[in-house]
């Protein structure tokens, strides 16, 4: 069943959250009022691998205001060592640079910081390896990839078809590590009541239920000891899904002073140690073809890396599993554990490293085939999904090309690099990439709808608005659900007390709220009738949707690309991008834009500037602070332009969504490739493309 | 952090007196890179004395026709003024180029000059680096270096000097008025940098105590243009970037300064292309040579080697401009 009455969804409502933020009365995790506070500050691992051999704190615990110093001497024991990531202060090994070694409480910032300066870490240091290389020996076939994909796949023989395919492509790229950078750094406040037995956590994170359910057996707790709050989060863009280092370190140092509100807000240097990042990848594309740019054979190979003590697998390949029609294919995935800090989710896992390789790649196979890219796209359009056979619930890329292609102006491009700079000596070129995300619905939400007694619906789920528009969205879908106009809803997100839901991640959040919002309005009204009685109330879940047997469900997009690059010093800017996306119904129009514009300028930052780099001598990543690990600043976007199709999906949930978190970020790094490609005949295959990269090419 | 005295001074005179009497006091300015240090661990001054309410905020014409810029005026207030825009267009160029519109409008004229190196191991306390910590050694030699300096660096330190309005006064052969203890001197902003040989850890050759009181502007005759090559289009230090003033006259080159910036220890004053230049013509060929006779000498990484094509082609592409009468 699907919803019938479009009122608010669809409508264009500013953000209900907005005033709050833009007035700074809006409470981020650290800014809760509290009572009596304490500061942890942390020391990390100044090596990244070896052995602690001496802790000297005494220097430390001299500071005014230091009320105590933890180490893995006199750390609480924690019930669990599973998750080698949360097993913090348990052991004297470290096992990456920047590892948490020891905190420092103290009753002002200030103390906290300056005493962890003087906290002496004696270290046995043994030889440690960060770099990922194709040819690393100890390279291996995960059991999955996230979050359950099997690692390889193969259909037909694609190695006899590419020796008789009349065009092929056979390129390697590489993506470096990335850091997700949210505006609000990771931020925990924990405070242990020991009369009560409970531990309440304010904390950034797309996910309260998360954070309580893996934290609380960590300490012996229930879950019911646990609280969780975060009535708003400054981004997290998948670091804040599950909880890091960090979280436990917070709760250590609040049962280790009981009763006081203990404050970890990490620096913008530490996220670049403890609180995740995207792999870097190597990835091997092979594209055979007719003359006529038919696919006969497709294989996408990876190789990226994880951490010793933590494996994460990000599913690069998996895209190509369903992108484009092929009679044979094969994609792989192979890690090494280095002695790296621990990967993690960051926008379009996958999808984002893994289209841009598959992208250019297409882009290439153009260029030798002799045919517009759009084209060779559409040419190669699966009628149903090549993996599994299903027809997809929708799909609607084939639309996105020409609607983009039509508005860009494509028509005129000559799609033959032939580098000519213009009077202002800048070269110019255009290039396109197709996008795609998957329809994800989580497991395990609920929602309850209470009529309140002023006539009013109270909605309740432990959602949680990453800065995504969910506080505005979820309301929309709610008025609708009961058929009230959204000053009808009052919606209650952001913390455990409210009924369990699952992570505001893999752009689930308004398939999977929505749908258990949308379960709970029809059981008040199936209960209740349309005009319920003050106190009325029903409960809905969002359970698995038995259309995903039958379908293959996921978003698409097309992104079109105008680069300049100046022909002296090879500086790249990008003057226009369009991205078309069929993403399903689209909840909110502004707050959607939003979210397009947000991924594509990310997309942007993939292409061009973001990148993580390492130090093969320290082990660390040495550009971590905003001034160095560069993201696109205003001066950097200049057109940008968003539309998307009207797709009527009546399968993928009842509002006929299919989340737009992530999609704007994939195709656009290999749109800016393609068209860096197209301005100057020259091919980076590297990220990020540079002037330096162009120069060394020839440029 | 550790706590610290602070001080405010209407006086240069009391001012100097405080800094110079304590060791690892230091003078506050914008405090856009001294604070942010003193959160990294990597200054830990006891005393800091606040000169931003010394009379030092006006930019006035002297006799002459110079023009004395006072050392606690705002960079946006420099790069706005009508006299910076009009007489020296390089250095309201270079001014914008730099930081971002809230930073610029803190920083200060003095400040800016003494900014310290970007270079990502000075400002990271947990590795080693010979500026922060003498002897500890130059993690950049065998870690990143691809912001790092190709001209004037040593096995010690291969850091740059950030500044990009220094890279125009340098092509501008201001003077930097100094006072110190000991009365007061002007120094050839040439000499106000010194470069890192065995002891990176002294950026400049002021003593403990001095303190830059103005900056004076000769005047100059011929289009000037600043040009900085970055990776993003705003809030990056250059790659390289380039400081030019040209005088042409019946076709030959009169007179031409040229300045580096993001090569060098300091702001790279290019002696060896101006020398090619001068009473030549104003050709392609001869800002190709010009430039090449400057980089000779460069002693690139593996990581910053592109830094020699692109400071070449970023001085021809300038002066080619320049010749042109054309702006950008």
């Amino acid at each position: 069943m699907t919803i019938t009455t479009l009122r608010e969804i669809g409508a264009d409502h500013e953000r209900r959250d907005g005033p709050a933020k833009v007035t700074g009365t809006a409470p981020y995790a650290a800014e809760h009022p509290f009572a009596d506070a304490v500061y942890g500050h942390p020391v990390q691992a100044s090596v990244a691998r070896g052995l602690i051999t001496s802790i000297d704190t005494v220097a430390a615990a001299s500071v005014a205001g230091v009320l105590t110093v933890l180490t893995h001497e006199n750390a609480e024991r924690l019930a669990s060592a599973d998750d080698r990531e949360l097993w913090v202060l348990q052991s004297p090994d470290v096992s990456f640079r920047g590892q948490f070694v020891a905190l420092v409480v103290a009753d002002s910032p200030e103390a906290a910081r300056e005493a962890a300066e003087l906290v002496g870490i004696g270290y046995d240091e043994y030889e440690h390896d960060v770099v990922l290389r194709a040819d690393h020996p100890e390279f291996y076939t995960p059991e999955q990839v996230n979050p359950s994909f099997p690692a390889d796949t193969q259909q037909g023989d694609p190695g006899a078809a590419l020796t008789t395919a009349a065009v092929s492509v056979d390129a390697t790229y590489t993506t470096p590590a990335y850091h997700n950078n949210p505006m609000e750094p990771h931020t925990t406040v924990a405070r242990w009541d020991p009369a009560t037995g409970h531990l309440t956590l304010h904390d950034s994170t797309q996910s309260v239920h998360q954070v309580r359910d893996t934290l609380a057996p960590l300490f012996g707790l229930a879950t019911g000891q646990v609280s969780v709050i975060a009535p708003h989060v400054g981004g997290g863009f998948g670091s804040k899904g599950p909880p890091h280092a960090h979280d436990v370190l917070a709760c250590l140092a609040a049962r280790a002073v009981p009763g006081r509100d203990v404050k970890l807000p990490l620096t913008r240097q530490m996220l670049f140690s403890v609180a995740g990042y995207r792999t870097p990848t190597i990835q091997r594309v092979q594209l055979g073809a007719q003359a006529d740019g038919t696919l006969v054979a497709i294989t996408h190979d990876v190789w990226e890396q994880t951490s010793r003590i933590k494996e994460f697998a990000e599913q690069t390949a998996v895209s190509t599993r369903m992108m484009y029609a092929s009679p044979t294919r094969r994609t792989t995935h192979r890690l090494v554990a280095l002695d790296v800090p621990v990967p993690s989710w960051m926008r379009a896992p996958g999808e984002n490293p893994g289209m841009y390789a598959g992208e250019c790649a297409m882009d290439e196979l153009a260029i030798a085939v002799g045919m517009d890219p759009v084209e060779l796209r559409i040419r190669n359009e699966p009628r149903t999904d090549p993996e599994t056979g299903r027809p997809f619930s929708s799909r609607n890329l084939v639309a996105c090309l020409r609607a983009g292609a039509d508005r860009f102006g494509w028509a005129s491009r000559d799609h033959v690099p032939s580098p000519k700079p213009g009077p202002d000596g800048l070269l110019r070129g255009t290039g396109v990439a197709a996008s795609t995300y998957p329809v994800n619905r989580m497991p395990g939400s609920e929602a309850v709808i209470e009529v309140l007694p002023d006539g009013r619906f109270a909605v309740r789920i432990g959602a949680v608005d990453i800065g995504t528009g969910t506080w505005t969205a979820l309301a929309q879908v709610a008025a609708d659900a009961l058929a009230v106009s959204l000053d009808h809803i009052e919606l209650q997100i952001g913390d455990t007390s409210l009924p369990h839901a699952s992570v505001a991640g893999g752009s689930s959040g308004i398939t999977t709220w929505g749908t258990a919002v949308w379960e709970a309005a029809r059981a008040l009204i199936s209960t209740h009738g349309h005009l319920p009685a003050a106190g009325a109330g029903a409960t809905g879940r969002a359970g698995a949707n038995d259309a995903q047997q039958r379908y293959a469900m996921h978003a698409f997009g097309a992104q079109f690309v105008a680069v300049e690059v100046d022909q002296d010093t090879g500086e790249i800017r990008v003057p226009r991008s369009l991205g078309i996306f069929a993403a399903g119904r689209i909840v909110n129009p502004r707050t959607a834009r939003s979210q397009f514009l947000g991924g594509m300028t990310m997309g942007l930052s993939t292409a061009l500037w973001e990148h993580s780099t390492i130090d093969p001598v320290t082990g660390h990543y040495v550009n971590h602070d905003l001034a160095e690990y560069h993201i696109a600043t205003c001066a950097d976007i200049r057109g940008l332009e968003v539309g998307w199709i009207e797709e009527d999906d009546p399968h993928v949930n009842p509002m006929g969504t299919k989340g737009i978190g992530e999609i704007g970020i994939v195709g656009t790094a290999a749109a800016v490739a393609n068209a860096v490609h197209n301005a100057t005949g020259v091919r980076i295959r590297d990220l990020p493309i540079t002037a330096d990269k162009l120069l060394d090419a020839g440029l | 952090m550790k706590p610290f005295d602070f001080k405010r001074s209407t006086d240069a005179a009391r001012a100097i007196t405080l800094v110079a009497e304590r060791p690892g006091a230091a003078f506050l300015g914008g405090g856009t890179n001294l604070v942010d240090h003193m959160k990294l661990g990597i200054a830990a001054p006891g005393l800091l004395v606040d000169v931003t309410r010394l009379p030092f905020d006006a930019v006035e014409e002297l006799d002459g026709g110079s023009v004395r810029i006072g050392a606690t005026v705002r960079n946006s207030v420099l790069s706005a003024h009508p006299l910076i825009r009009e007489r020296y267009p390089v250095l309201s160029q270079a001014l914008v180029a730099g930081a971002s519109g809230q930073l610029r409008n803190l920083a200060t004229t003095a400040g800016n000059l003494l900014q310290r190196t970007r270079c990502l191991y000075f400002t990271d306390r947990t590795t080693p680096c010979n500026k922060r910590t003498p002897g500890s050694g130059c993690s950049a030699l065998d870690g990143h270096s691809r912001e790092l300096g190709i001209l004037g660096v040593s096995r010690s330190c291969i850091a740059t000097h950030p500044s990009d309005m220094a890279v125009a006064m340098a092509a501008l052969d201001a003077v930097v008025r100094v006072q110190g203890p000991g009365g007061t001197r002007e120094i050839p902003i040439g000499e106000l940098y010194r470069l890192p040989g065995a002891t990176p850890e002294r950026d400049t050759t002021l003593a403990h105590g001095e303190l830059i009181t103005a900056v004076d502007m000769p005047r100059v005759s011929g289009r000037s243009a600043y040009r900085k090559v970055r990776d993003r289009a705003s809030y990056a230090f250059a790659l390289v970037s380039v400081a030019a003033v040209l005088r042409i006259e019946d076709g030959t080159i009169a007179d031409v300064c040229l300045a580096l910036g993001g090569v060098a220890p300091k702001p790279w004053r290019a002696k060896q292309a101006e020398a090619r230049l001068r009473g030549g013509p104003a050709t392609e060929e001869a800002f190709l040579a010009a430039a090449d006779a400057e980089l000779e000498r460069a002693t690139p990484t593996t990581n910053n080697a592109f830094k020699v094509p692109l400071a070449r082609n970023t001085i021809v592409a300038t002066l080619r401009d320049l010749a042109a009468g054309a702006d950008r």
